[in-house]
């Protein structure tokens, strides 16, 4: 009886697999045949299913969009594999213009020489609240003082019209992107003094509203009841003020694409599925604000 | 025995077989088979223990070798991702695991040993059973959870209690490795205890010692070795926790203060390596920390042996 249920197992697992190589070997075979004839006539509208493969490389810290939008374009087009390799906003522009990858992500503005041969299309934007205890009086801060706490020149709320309360300066580890993506939007890099260095965004909102006198830093759709957001320059943050750019500390997440090139028919597939509603979400489940409504 | 009871059990699952010679055969080969599967588990320990040694020792060379053994060693700073030029030096998490694992030490020992002492001498039987309860389920509770209760309650309460602008500090991580190493001490220190000679005791009180004095001058004496077996198997669990400290320590990497936010060797590895890039400098430097942990627990684990086997050349003497 059991040797003959392993049996009628080990065949079915068997089968299963040659089934799974199979369409993987389908699909590789069919990619370049299809793929030919499209990037000679780019214009036809996309088709119900189209096939290939998109590579995107660039920024570190939009690791987590894109993997929702992989995620995501995969149920709506699974004959196309796109690959995203973490290497740096840098890089990631370097490889779009050089035409190593279809689209580069870059978690900055294109710079104007940059700008000469590729087109920019902001996706997303991600705001960063700087987040204290509810019970802390402070409402409004400049990135200049925030900068200032951060590097640990200024070490008492009371020196920004606050209480008498020693401040404790949470943030992330070393390499974590809500970090770098702070740090370079104060210009605090490699300069600030930590009194923490929590390992998620979670952990620093604890400890923020378990210590009266905590100053963090958190993406905008973290923030949550238990602690205060503080406006910068006066402006609230918020999915509004992020978007129209009054929010200073924020950061545009772009496509780079190079302006003389067509996109593949795979790449221009993704492309618009990055800029469709269905993405909207998942920006929002990513942490970030759609660039479109 | 063993030919009695399954000589049965071999008749009923091949009755088909050729009798005597064949059915000697077909067990000896089973025998074999089995003696084979044991000798293979017994290896495949031996196997991951080299494995992992070879491992460490491969990934976590050549950082070292770029950084330099003694630079990275005694280096005090620690800036894995600074932009014009970072640096590698783990001396601070070096000093901050042993302080730590020292101040777990000097809290958990007396505690544990007087529990201990308590346990096996003075307790009624009732209260023991109770105590010894507790001892269990507090080494049965996972080290998250530790650290859990350690940022909301004991953090905050450091804070407090020392004016501080934040308690993630090296004085909360030590209580919370000394309460985490309490339960073996315990175990092992009360068994140590139960194994001296009644008579010893005896003795001591026959010639007019209080028991006070009798546990102290003669029990702990006697079971000096076992005792001893508890704490280096202490300093070994504070050594190598990383969890539960990680959540209340701060983990910034300071030169180790009582009241400063330190970072440990374990918690160096954990807290950084999800988000070092593959192939770099900082990734292959996390894993020398690895190796550099990997020694300590090692020369920890010797010293236990050594304890161990002593224990054993005293207990035939």
């Amino acid at each position: 009886m059991k040797k003959s249920l392993a049996l009628c197992l080990s065949a079915a697992l068997s089968l299963s697999l040659l089934s799974a190589c199979g369409g993987g070997n389908a699909q590789q075979s069919q990619a370049p045949q299809t793929q030919a004839p499209q990037s000679e006539a780019p214009q036809s509208a996309a088709p119900a299913a189209l096939t290939g493969t998109v590579v995107t490389n660039g920024s570190t810290s939009m690791e987590k969009v894109m993997k929702a939008l992989i995620e995501g374009f995969k149920a709506a087009q699974p004959g196309i594999t796109v690959t995203y390799e973490p290497t740096g906003s840098g890089s990631g522009v370097e490889a779009a213009s050089n035409g190593s990858a279809d689209i580069g992500l870059a978690s900055r503005g294109l710079k104007d020489s940059e700008k000469e041969t590729l087109t920019e299309t902001v996706v997303a934007k991600d705001g960063i609240a700087i987040v204290v205890n509810t019970r802390n009086a402070v409402e409004d801060l400049t990135v200049e003082q925030v900068a200032a706490i951060a590097r640990g020149e200024i070490t008492n709320w009371k020196d920004v019209g606050g209480a008498d309360e020693p401040i404790a300066f949470i943030g992330r580890e070393a390499g974590s992107g809500t970090r770098g993506a702070f740090e370079e939007l104060t210009g605090t890099e490699d300069e600030c003094k930590y009194s923490q260095e929590l390992t998620s965004t979670g952990a620093v909102i604890t400890a923020v509203s378990t210590t009266p006198g905590a100053v963090g830093y958190a993406s905008l759709s973290s923030v949550e009841e238990s602690v205060k957001a503080l406006k910068i320059g006066g402006v609230a943050p918020s999915e509004e003020t992020v978007l129209d750019g009054s929010y200073a500390i924020q950061r545009p997440f772009v496509f780079a694409t190079l302006t003389s090139g067509t996109l593949t028919d795979a790449a221009k597939a993704f492309y618009d599925f990055a800029l469709s509603a269905d993405a909207a979400q998942l920006y929002v489940a990513a942490g970030v604000v759609p660039s479109f409504s | 025995m063993n030919e009695i009871v399954s000589q049965p059990q071999v008749k009923k699952r091949a009755p088909s077989q050729p009798p005597a010679a064949g059915r000697r055969g077909a067990r000896e080969v089973l025998e074999r088979l089995m003696h084979g599967l044991f000798f293979a588990c017994g290896a495949l320990a031996v196997a991951f223990v080299l494995f992992i040694s070879v491992y460490l020792i491969l990934s976590g060379l050549p950082a070292i070798r770029e950084i330099g053994l003694w630079d990275f060693l005694s280096g005090r700073e620690w800036a894995p991702t600074h932009q014009t030029e970072p640096r590698f030096g783990i001396l601070p998490f070096i000093l901050t695991s042993v302080y730590g694992t020292a101040g777990a030490v000097a809290i958990g020992v007396p505690v544990g040993f007087f529990t201990a002492m308590f346990l096996s001498k003075l307790a009624p039987k009732g209260v023991a059973e109770v105590i010894r309860t507790a001892v269990d389920l507090l080494a049965g509770i996972p080290s998250v959870v530790y650290g859990l209760i350690g940022m909301t309650v004991l953090v905050p309460a450091v804070r407090t209690a020392f004016g501080l602008a934040s308690g993630a500090t090296l004085l909360a991580a030590v209580v919370v490795l000394s309460v985490m190493i309490l339960p073996s001490i315990i175990s092992v220190a009360e068994t140590a205890l139960n194994a001296v000679p009644k008579e010893y005791e005896e003795a001591s009180l026959a010639l007019g010692a209080t028991r006070t004095e009798t546990w102290f001058r003669v029990s702990a004496p006697a079971a000096s070795s076992g005792v001893a077996t508890a704490v280096v198997l202490g300093i070994g669990r504070a050594m190598g926790e990383a969890m539960a400290i990680m959540m209340v320590a701060g983990n910034v990497a300071n030169m180790p203060g009582l009241f400063r936010s330190v970072r440990f060797l374990t918690t160096a590895i954990a807290s950084e390596m999800s988000y070092a890039a593959v192939g770099s400098l900082q990734r292959n430097a996390l894993y020398s920390i690895a190796l550099v942990l990997f020694l300590f627990i090692m020369l920890i684990n010797v010293i236990l042996n050594g304890f161990l086997k002593k224990k054993k050349e005293g207990g035939r003497t």
